[in-house]
Formats: structure tokens, sequence, C-alpha cells
């Protein structure tokens, strides 16, 4: 007798665990919630249902980076953000500009940062986009100084509700203008 | 800095663009030079602001108008313009650069506006990207995740045992026994090491411990007292540790040594 008879209760494991748990939720994850090898492509199969089932509710089920979460549909965002009525910090252009490089150009080290920028990087800004867990060291260029080489996490893209890089908004890609001088 | 159209009336009169001689007090000079980004943010604004093609930048132009700006950075505030001097040199290289004569049979000379383009071009499409990841909702900022309570329970499993298991115990104990005839009256091991851990673990949660509260007087016995002091003695001779003292008589204060550089 199997523990989990019926789709619907599967169904109904996987909805308590992704609506209960506080970082997404890996394929990994999930299986492991079942004492019965599942397949993959089952799983998939089954948030793909589960997906439906919420349909028209106030709660989506969607794929980040590192998994899936239920997340409060865009609709709703502007009540809900009336309930913590102080405003989100904004950060300074210099740390958006800084995180858009390493989002865009990574791996990047802070040489290729003030390159861009034509302007020092000021330590504080490579921190507070750490803090944030935002960006990482991945590594360090070989060359004198072996400087670090920045890119970003997948937490950045969790936080960004993006799957991966290729999803970010695309960039105007001037270079690959003609220059005709 | 983008231009938005200007919608204000002064005197009943429309303006749609700001006035050409705009007087900016010095003071707010100050604040106003202080938006751009770099050399880089300051020339795309002027380029975008006289509606200059980037491609075909005119170059005294352009260095006229910078410099203007420059000058007016180094009155008011001297160590912002260490880049944007840089820059100026740039310009004005790439200007006399344009003026020297050709030899004809170089035809395929790169323009000596090249790189500044590339470099221009470059940042603008960082600052338009940097512009929209900003605008892009976030977990915490337009983004809202679900997260309903769940009173988690961790599942200890008791491990198993067997009667084997509990007949093997018993002969190692009697087994044991017999090596201890005689008793002996053991020191208990108490680690330094351990005890460097344990403070440096304590000094990192707490940054700044008054010496007197790494010893638990009460319910440490004089052996563990006397590990803890030489630890800290142990940990200070290897530099991990600062002890400072205002005067004499005064509360002693632990920190680690690292935190003070920093």
């Amino acid at each position: 007798m199997s523990e989990t008879s019926n789709i619907t209760e599967l169904k109904n494991v996987l909805e308590a665990a992704l609506l209960t748990s506080n970082e997404p939720l890996s394929l990994d994850d999930m299986l492991r919630l079942f004492t019965e090898k599942m397949e993959r492509a089952t799983l998939r199969m089954l948030l793909d249902e589960l997906k439906q089932d919420w349909a028209g509710r106030t709660m989506e089920l969607v794929q980040v980076a590192s998994g899936y979460r239920f997340q409060v549909r865009e609709h709703y965002a502007v009540f809900l953000a009336r309930l913590s009525p102080e405003r989100q910090a904004k950060y300074s252009r210099a740390v958006m500009e800084t995180l858009a490089i390493i989002a865009y150009r990574q791996p990047v080290t802070r040489g290729d940062i003030e390159e861009i920028r034509g302007v020092a990087v000021n330590p504080n800004v490579i921190r507070q986009l750490q803090e944030r867990d935002w960006i990482d060291v991945i590594g360090q260029r070989e060359v004198p100084g072996r400087p670090s080489l920045y890119g970003t996490t997948r937490h950045f893209l969790d936080d960004l509700n993006l799957q991966s890089l290729s999803q970010l908004p695309p960039i105007e890609d001037f270079a690959q203008q003609e220059i005709s001088i | 800095m983008i231009e938005t159209p200007l919608n204000a009336k002064i005197k009943g009169e429309e303006f749609t663009e700001l006035p050409k001689d705009l007087y900016i007090p010095p003071d707010a000079l100050e604040v106003y030079l202080e938006t751009f980004e770099g050399p880089l943010d300051l020339l795309l604004y002027l380029i975008r602001k006289h509606n200059l093609d980037i491609l075909d930048i005119p170059m005294a132009d352009l260095t006229r108008q910078y410099m203007q700006y420059v000058d007016k950075m180094r009155a008011i505030k001297l160590e912002l313009a260490g880049d944007y001097l840089l820059m100026s040199a740039m310009l004005i290289e790439i200007k006399s650069r344009m003026l020297l004569p050709k030899p004809v049979e170089v035809e395929e000379e790169n323009d000596p506006r090249a790189e500044l383009v590339r470099r221009l071009m470059e940042y603008e499409a960082i600052k338009l990207a940097a512009q929209r990841l900003d605008e892009m909702p976030k977990v915490g900022d337009g983004l809202f995740v679900a997260s309903a309570y769940y009173q988690h329970i961790s599942q200890v499993r008791p491990p198993e045992v067997s009667i084997d298991d509990l007949a093997e115990a018993w002969r190692n104990v009697l087994k044991r026994a017999s090596h201890f005839q005689h008793h002996k009256v053991g020191r208990s091991e108490l680690s330094v090491r351990e005890h460097m851990n344990m403070i440096l673990r304590r000094l990192k949660d707490d940054r700044l411990v008054e010496f007197t509260q790494l010893f638990d007087v009460k319910n440490d016995g004089i052996p563990k007292l006397v590990v803890c002091f030489l630890a800290v003695l142990e940990l200070c001779r290897e530099g991990l540790l600062r002890i400072t003292q205002q005067q004499a008589f005064s509360p002693i204060y632990i920190q680690i040594a690292s935190d003070i550089n920093a």
C-alpha cells in the first residue's frame, strides 16, 4: 500500500511543501518528500498540474533559478505594499551600474568595472552587493595581482524573479551598430 | 541624467525648455555636479543635451563644454576632479591627433575618436541596463513570496539497539574495568586550544567582551578557569586578541585584533 496513492494527494503534498518553504524548492528537494521513487518527468507533470489548479487564484507557482515557489500575482503587489509603507531604500546609481556591469559582463574584475564606468570603484559598493548575496567572487584572473572575478548569484536571479541570466532584459547593444566614422 | 520634458509656467508663459542662460547658484552646482557618476556620465549628458551625434562627435565643442564643467568642479570640489582631469587630457589628445596631417599612403587610419565612442556606448548601455534592473520588481520590493506558517517538528529517530549490542557493550565494560583494578585519580583533560576556539567564537558574536565575563566563576571549577585564562594569554601571544584597559583598576576589555585594524 503506497503512502500517497492518488495524484490529488501527491499534489497536496507538493503544495504544502511549497507554501511553507522559505526558499524556492528544487526538483531534488521535492523528490525527497516522497518515500517512493518518482521520475523527474512525473514530478514536473504534477507541478504543471498544480500550476493549472492555481490559475485564477491570488498566488501563482513560478520557477526561478533555484527552483519553484509560490508568489503573489503582480496585480496584488500594490495592495500588499501598503502594509509596509516605508519605502524600500533605493540603491545608488553607482551600486546599480556596478550590478549591471557584473550581471551583463560577468565575470569581471574591479578593473573592468572601473574601465566601463570611468571612475574608481568604491569598496562599499561591492560590499553592499555581496551582503545582499547578489554577487560573489567566482575566481581570480590569472594576471599579476590575481584580481577577483565577480559574478552574480542564484539568489540574485531568485530575487529578480528570473530563471537564468538569459532572461535579463536585453541590453541595447550599441557596440553592434555600424560605427561609420 | 535624462532630459525630461519641462512643464512649467512662469508669469502665465509656458516653458517647455530650460532657459539657455539658466543661472545655477554655486551651492546648488555642487549638488548638481555630484549627480554625475563620472566623466563618461558627464560627457554623455553633454552629448545628449546638445543633440550631438555620438558617432561623429564635434571634439572641439565637446571638449570646450566639458572643460567648463571641470573648471567649476575644481573651483568647488577639488578631490572630485581627478578622474575628470584624466578625461580632459584624453579629449585634448584626441582633438590634437585629429588636427595632425595624415600621410596620404595611410588610408585606413583609425579615427582617434573610435575608442572614446566605444567607451561612451558601452557606458550608456550599462547605464540603461542599470535603470531597468532598478525598475524590476524584486523580492521584498514589489514581489511577494508565499510563506505559510509551519511549525517545524524535527523527526528524531532513536537508534535501534539489539540484545547483541547490549551484551557486547557489557563485555566491553567488564574488559575495561579489569584494566583499572587500582583506582587512578585522573586530571580532566581541558584543552587550551578548545577554549581558544570558544573565546574566538564568542568574540566574533559579541565583538567586545569584558575580561571577567569570559569566566563563569560560579559553575566552572578552578582548573577550567585556569585553562580559560591560559587560552586568553595564548590568543594574545598569537596576536589574535587585543586586551585594553583605560586606566589602572578599570575594566579590562577583550576584542579580536583584526576588528581593530578593519
